[in-house]
């Protein structure tokens, strides 16, 4: 990092902290274990059931979810946190909020710190929203006194004044989280932390928590650490990124370039793609189809110009023979926002046994440039005209899409503004006879 | 917005706070349960709000429960069983010790389940753990001095009447009693909830144990009434009896006060003490990954 960085006010360091889990159920044996370990320590002699060469990051019974972070925070700065799931994004704001402690390195906290994994917490569906106020406040570390002082504020804040003294069972679950919010977004803390707590509440009301927090770094001189896998909000919020990979940190520093880092650890795809050994989600379990390999045999990179449709060849075997199968294609953007979904018009038969492969179009034509991610699943449509799905992967396919001269009138499409389609150039046509207004 | 900002900057390094994977044995820190004294009381109000929320006779429950309970030991233990109460008139008797009884229980039952019943709350924000078991203490106080006033009602008329004659100068001593109680309870209480955090098995049990352990205390009888043998021997260890002894003695005049037995009571109850507090210490930091 440069020089200048040096000097600033340092809210939070983290030096060579290390988090392990123990995997597995805690019972008998674990009980049978900690007696053996407490025994072995007792006479001096080596645990039996200690940790040889933890060096990976998954060992034996254990689980290493954050691996060595060093990491220094500025007072007054927003920072991401970004990363895939497991990552160790969540562990690490564990250990920021105290909830549990790390297992290795030391962590130096300058200031008070309040933390927003989730919100309303301690929240009581018997009590009214005012006490609610008073309970939650003073469990995020307020005094009553602070809360007095700020009540208005927070009331005024969660839109919900009519019912302040209602018990909050009889709010609606968007009015909950809006009281919630607004009770931890008055903290008087120094370092504000928050967990994705923000896709909640209706846009306007998003838009109002993001303001909030981005005024609580520039204007209030706080300390913002926020992890989200939304990367508008993090470009929107934050002034730093860290991106997180395997419990460790691989980027640090600017957001663009954070988020593009993170993007750049999904390529797009070239070749085949092999798809029977990657991991299911639980609902593909027990999968009668089995998806084989994706690719193209026009590009070998999958880079598409603006207006251009795709052309892939799916293969597959299959445990029975089906009758009426169908394909879904989900297109995602990289950073995760679904944008479309196509789906076939007829079902096709599956072969018993064999391998078979179909090629398949996919309209991505109003797609603007950009990254995307296909996610696809095959299913059965019955007799009886019920689904059911037979196998199922998310993000098989990386694309991008790249602008041609004369899209959009060569100016750079906003997607944060725009979206991820366009529709066809307007019509437009000037009236100087006949009827005008 | 600037006086915000100068409220920051005077207080920078204030609040330090250093967390390490060292474990330290004996602290409590208590200066920062002391910052979240608001949050105690809240928590205390929380806890009688809430038990009588939605019903019908609300906060005089509070006063009905002892009534019955008493009710019910004065016809079992007092009427079918015929045990005497060293000549102290029973409805009084019982309601005195259920009194102390209830307190002792109530700090040790609530305290049990204190990790468990908290996890969700506990595993989204940090407050210090210890005001949990503080305030389920303080709401056990209340609930004491509530039942008191019963006592002292029925304490009133039987002295007029002549029937009790209370040591007056030993109420002192029941701040004394409680606050014995309360640590002892307390101690109990944090060192099953912390073992259940790992082993949910004590959750279970301390139902019964609590159960048991009341007839193995001088409550629906008094510790007079038994000749020596084993089960005074176990009453004597036992170091509620002491103190439940005591309280007797003080406020109905009838008690058996032995200075070796509250002695040893003190001892034990600051043994439980340590023991609890280095147990919760142990498991204060990490339960989150357990429970």
């Amino acid at each position: 990092m440069s020089n200048p960085v040096e000097n600033r006010e340092v809210a939070v360091r983290l030096s060579g902290v290390k988090k392990m889990y123990k995997l597995g159920q805690i019972g008998g044996g674990t009980l049978q274990k900690d007696l053996q370990s407490w025994w072995a320590r007792v006479r001096g002699k080596e645990d039996p059931n200690s940790l040889i060469g933890s060096e990976q990051r998954l060992s034996g019974e254990t689980f290493l979810a954050l691996r060595g972070i060093d990491l220094t925070v500025y007072k007054g700065e927003a920072l991401g946190i970004i990363g895939g799931n497991g990552a160790g994004k969540s562990t690490l704001l564990k250990l920021l909020c105290r909830v549990t402690a790390p297992s290795a390195g030391e962590i130096d906290i300058y200031g008070r710190i309040s933390s927003m994994l989730e919100v309303g917490t301690g929240f009581h569906g018997e009590m009214t929203g005012r006490e609610n106020i008073y309970l939650n406040g003073a469990i995020l570390g307020m005094t009553k006194a602070e809360i007095d002082a700020k009540m208005e504020q927070i009331v005024e804040f969660s839109e919900v004044r009519d019912f302040i003294d209602t018990p909050v069972k009889r709010y609606s679950s968007g009015m909950y989280v809006k009281l919630a919010f607004a009770v931890a977004a008055h903290l008087d803390s120094e370092i504000l932390i928050m967990d994705e707590v923000l896709a909640v509440g209706d846009m306007a009301f998003q838009q109002k928590c993001l303001d909030r927090m981005r005024d609580a770094a520039t204007k209030e001189g706080r300390t913002v650490l926020y992890v989200s896998h939304n990367m508008n909000t993090i470009r929107q919020l934050c002034d730093r990124c860290v991106v997180l990979d395997k419990g460790q940190i691989i980027f640090e520093g600017d957001v663009e370039e954070g988020i593009e880092h993170y993007m750049g650890t999904k390529q797009t795809s070239s070749g085949v793609v092999e798809l029977a050994s990657l991991k299911r989600a639980p609902e593909f379990a027990g999968h009668a189809v089995t998806l084989e390999a994706i690719w193209s045999e026009e590009l070998q990179n999958a880079v598409y110009p603006v207006g251009s449709k795709m052309k892939l060849r799916l293969s597959y075997t299959s445990s029975r023979a089906v009758a009426s199968a169908n394909l879904r294609m989900m297109v995602r953007s990289a950073e995760g926002n679904p944008i479309t979904m196509c789906t076939t018009n007829e079902g096709f038969s599956v072969a018993c046994g064999t391998r078979e492969t179909v090629e398949i179009e996919i309209d991505t034509s109003r797609l603007v440039p950009g990254r995307y991610t296909l996610s696809t699943v095959i299913y059965e449509v019955n007799e009886m005209g019920h689904n059911s799905n037979l196998d199922g992967l998310k993000e098989i396919y990386n694309f991008e899409i790249v602008a041609v001269s004369g899209f959009n009138n060569n100016m750079e499409w906003t997607t944060r503004y725009w979206g991820n389609t366009f529709s066809e150039p307007m019509k437009l046509r000037k009236i100087t006879a006949g009827p005008t207004r | 917005m600037n006086q915000e900002e100068t409220k920051l900057q005077r207080q920078p390094s204030q609040y330090h706070t250093h967390i390490s994977a060292k474990k330290r044995l004996f602290s409590l820190n208590l200066g920062e349960v002391w910052r979240y004294r608001d949050l105690i009381i809240l928590f205390t109000r929380r806890s009688f709000v809430l038990t009588y929320k939605q019903t019908v006779l609300g906060p005089a429950w509070i006063f009905l429960t002892p009534i019955i309970t008493s009710l019910i030991y004065t016809f079992v233990f007092g009427g079918i069983a015929g045990i005497s109460t060293d000549g102290v008139p029973t409805l009084l008797f019982y309601l005195a010790s259920n009194a102390v009884w209830t307190f002792f229980a109530s700090c040790v039952t609530q305290n049990a389940a204190t990790f468990t019943a908290n996890a969700n709350v506990f595993g989204k924000v940090y407050f210090p753990r210890l005001t949990m078991p503080i305030s389920n203490m303080l709401a056990s106080v209340i609930q004491f001095f509530v039942q008191m006033i019963l006592v002292a009602i029925l304490l009133c008329y039987y002295s007029i009447t002549g029937a009790v004659s209370p040591n007056w100068w030993g109420l002192f001593l029941l701040p004394l009693i409680l606050l014995q109680l309360g640590i002892l309870g307390l101690g109990v209480g944090i060192i099953i909830s912390s073992l259940t955090t790992k082993y949910r098995d004590l959750a279970i049990l301390v139902t019964f144990g609590v159960q048991l352990w009341m007839y193995a205390t001088p409550i629906v009888y008094p510790l007079s009434q038994l000749s020596d043998g084993v089960m005074k021997t176990i009453l004597m260890i036992n170091p509620v009896t002491a103190p439940v002894e005591v309280f007797r003695w003080a406020l109905l005049g009838e008690g058996t006060v032995l200075p070796v037995a509250l002695a040893l009571s003190a001892l034990l109850t600051v043994v439980v003490a340590l023991v609890g507090v280095m147990i919760f210490n142990r498991v204060e930091k990490t339960f989150m990954d357990t429970v």
